[in-house]
């Protein structure tokens, strides 16, 4: 009942809290929105393969947009694996297969002769451990979406700007620019990350344990700027930590061995859950 | 005890044989260098870089010729060698897992160890019996073979070390696999692979027996690619064993020129590998 206390008390002690990370009442927008967020992506039946190991048996999950959705689970269930699914990621592994279908505003990512590389500048992704581009200046790491890809963005100063605003780093790295991106803190080279993501403005972003490699307070920007970038962008978040699930998602899924046991409104997932696995899981009876 | 007295001494002797070995092995290098730098120190001025080599009988004259035709050969060699061995290494790093892949793995392998004076016969066969003329083309293309596998693997084994996630970071980006592969593979690896090419152009630049039937050697200045070329290994080859004190005079100078050369190009492999300091660009 560990999770159900720490979200519950999160509203009755605001002040610890950043003022913008105000999660809980956010939290009720879903229910609260006159309109019905529209589904972003949907998965159909996912089937992933690691050579001949299974390791997602057919999936089917929304993800709505605008929203932040949680996928929370016990490590190796396949977390990464659907949401590298989704950026079409998962197939340069050697002898990574999927099947089933990926849609993208209705489209499938999958269908013959569609490019992966159209799709990853549209579906941005976020890693667990922090990989800025060592070679290149925090300038260059913002930019590299659009100069490594050959392309030349209209206006570089201003992007480079508004993506490291958007990332919560600009006031820490305006004045050095030009040094080298690994020469930043872990939690703002995964800062670094998440606004070189963003530069490329892609409809989806996603974060797969982005806090993983973080120390507590690098944790606490990180979830309070996936908070934000959730009312603009549409945000799949994979953790294992329930807490943070709870903090920054509206929608929750629960992954199980491969299977999605359990997918609801996060209040609702982590209040009542209709799975006994999922209950077991978010009171801590096994992971 | 008299155990332990035993072990001890044990101890000390391998000791005193380690160091014996290191003495003996550090003896017959260092004398070399002294005697080099002793014997071929007094050569070096202006003229034996920039004059041509005088008739024998008269003193003085220099080695341009060598100089020259050293430059020459080793930048075909880097023309030839590095483009082939680096893109070598990277279909060998990036897509290599393979049956192909493999193949050219040990061909490389077998290949670093065949004797330079093999791929000499080689090219003379090849190049210079089919152009009818000795050529700064073929000896480049001998000091490229050799420094083929080299290249190839340092390039190999160096994109091996870039971290697949940032491979990663920049596919899903939307940038296309050959543009990651140039742009954040290749120039991650940068600096150990120029290492590479320094140390194989070290190598190559003191190459004799694959410049004597290719290169073959030239006392003109003879900046013609289809042209036979002078070079330092082989002048000094050919001055060392003529029977003229001013041509072991300059043998000397030449050879001390030419480890200076090989120990500038090796500082320099050095100086690259250095991380660039974390504030640099
Ligand atoms: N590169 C890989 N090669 C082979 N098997 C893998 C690879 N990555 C993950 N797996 C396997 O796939 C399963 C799911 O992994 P993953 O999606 O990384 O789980 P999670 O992110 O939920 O911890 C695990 O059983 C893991 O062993
Ligand atoms: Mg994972």
């Amino acid at each position: 009942m560990l999770t159900l206390l720490e979200t519950t008390t999160m509203e009755e002690r605001p002040m610890t809290q950043p003022p913008t990370f105000a999660a809980p009442t956010a939290r009720a927008e879903p229910t609260a929105a006159p309109v019905a967020p529209s589904v972003k992506m949907q998965t159909e039946a996912l089937c992933a393969w690691f050579g001949k190991n299974k390791v997602l048996q057919g999936i089917s999950l929304p993800i709505l947009e605008k929203r932040v959705t949680a996928l929370i689970g016990p490590s190796g269930c396949g977390k990464s694996t659907f949401i590298r699914c989704l950026n079409r990621l998962h197939e340069v592994i050697p002898g990574a297969k999927m099947d089933g279908r990926v849609l993208l505003d209705n489209e499938d990512v999958y269908v013959r002769g569609m490019d992966p590389v159209g799709l990853r500048r549209r579906v941005g992704m976020v890693f667990q451990r922090p990989n800025p581009f060592p070679t290149l200046s925090i300038r260059d790491n913002v930019l590299a979406g659009w100069k490594l890809a050959g392309l030349r963005p209209k206006d570089p100063d201003t992007l480079v700007e508004k993506a490291l605003n958007q990332a919560a780093l600009w006031n820490e790295v305006k004045d050095s620019l030009n040094r080298n991106g690994a020469s930043l803190s872990g939690g703002q080279q995964q800062r670094l990350c998440i606004a070189r993501a963003l530069a490329l403005e892609p409809e989806v972003l996603l974060m797969d344990e982005p806090c993983s490699a973080l120390d507590p307070i690098a944790t606490a920007k990180v979830e309070e700027l996936i908070h934000e970038l959730g009312q603009k962008y549409t945000i799949v978040i994979v953790t294992h930590s329930m807490q943070q699930a709870a903090r920054v998602s509206h929608h929750t899924a629960f992954l199980y061995m491969g299977d999605l046991v359990e997918y609801n409104a996060t209040d609702a997932l982590f209040t009542r859950p209709a799975d006994r696995r999922t209950e077991d899981y978010i009171t801590g009876r096994f992971g | 005890m008299e155990n332990f007295r035993w072990r001890k001494n044990k101890d000390i002797l391998a000791r005193w044989l380690c160091l014996g070995m290191v003495v003996l092995a550090i003896v017959p290098l260092a004398s070399v260098l002294f005697d080099l730098t002793i014997k071929g120190f007094g050569g070096l001025n202006w003229a034996f870089f920039t004059e041509m080599p005088k008739p024998v009988g008269e003193s003085g004259g220099g080695m341009a010729n060598a100089f020259a035709g050293s430059a020459i050969l080793v930048g075909l060699s880097c023309a030839f060698g590095i483009p082939v061995g680096v893109l070598g290494g990277v279909y060998l790093a990036e897509f290599g897992e393979n049956a192909l892949g493999k193949a050219v793995r040990f061909a490389a392998d077998v290949m670093s160890g065949v004797p330079s004076i093999t791929v000499g016969i080689f090219v003379y066969t090849v190049i210079v019996l089919s152009m009818r003329r000795f050529s700064a083309i073929a000896g480049g293309v001998a000091l490229a073979i050799l420094m083929l596998p080299t290249v190839m693997r340092t390039t190999e084994e160096l994109l091996r070390l870039v971290p697949d996630t940032l491979r990663e970071a920049g596919l899903a980006l939307g940038i296309p696999k050959w543009r990651v592969i140039l742009g954040v593979v290749l120039r991650t690896g940068a600096p150990g692979i120029a290492t590479g090419i320094m140390l194989a152009v070290a190598r190559a630049a003191g190459e004799t027996a694959p410049l004597l039937f290719t290169a073959f050697g030239s006392n003109f200045l003879a900046l013609k690619l289809d042209q036979p070329v002078g070079s330092l290994p082989v002048q000094i080859y050919t001055y060392a064993v003529s029977p003229y004190e001013e041509w072991h005079r300059q043998a000397w100078a030449a050879a001390l020129s030419l480890v200076l050369l090989v120990l500038i190009l090796n500082i320099l492999a050095r100086v690259l590998t250095r991380q660039p300091g974390k504030q640099g660009r």
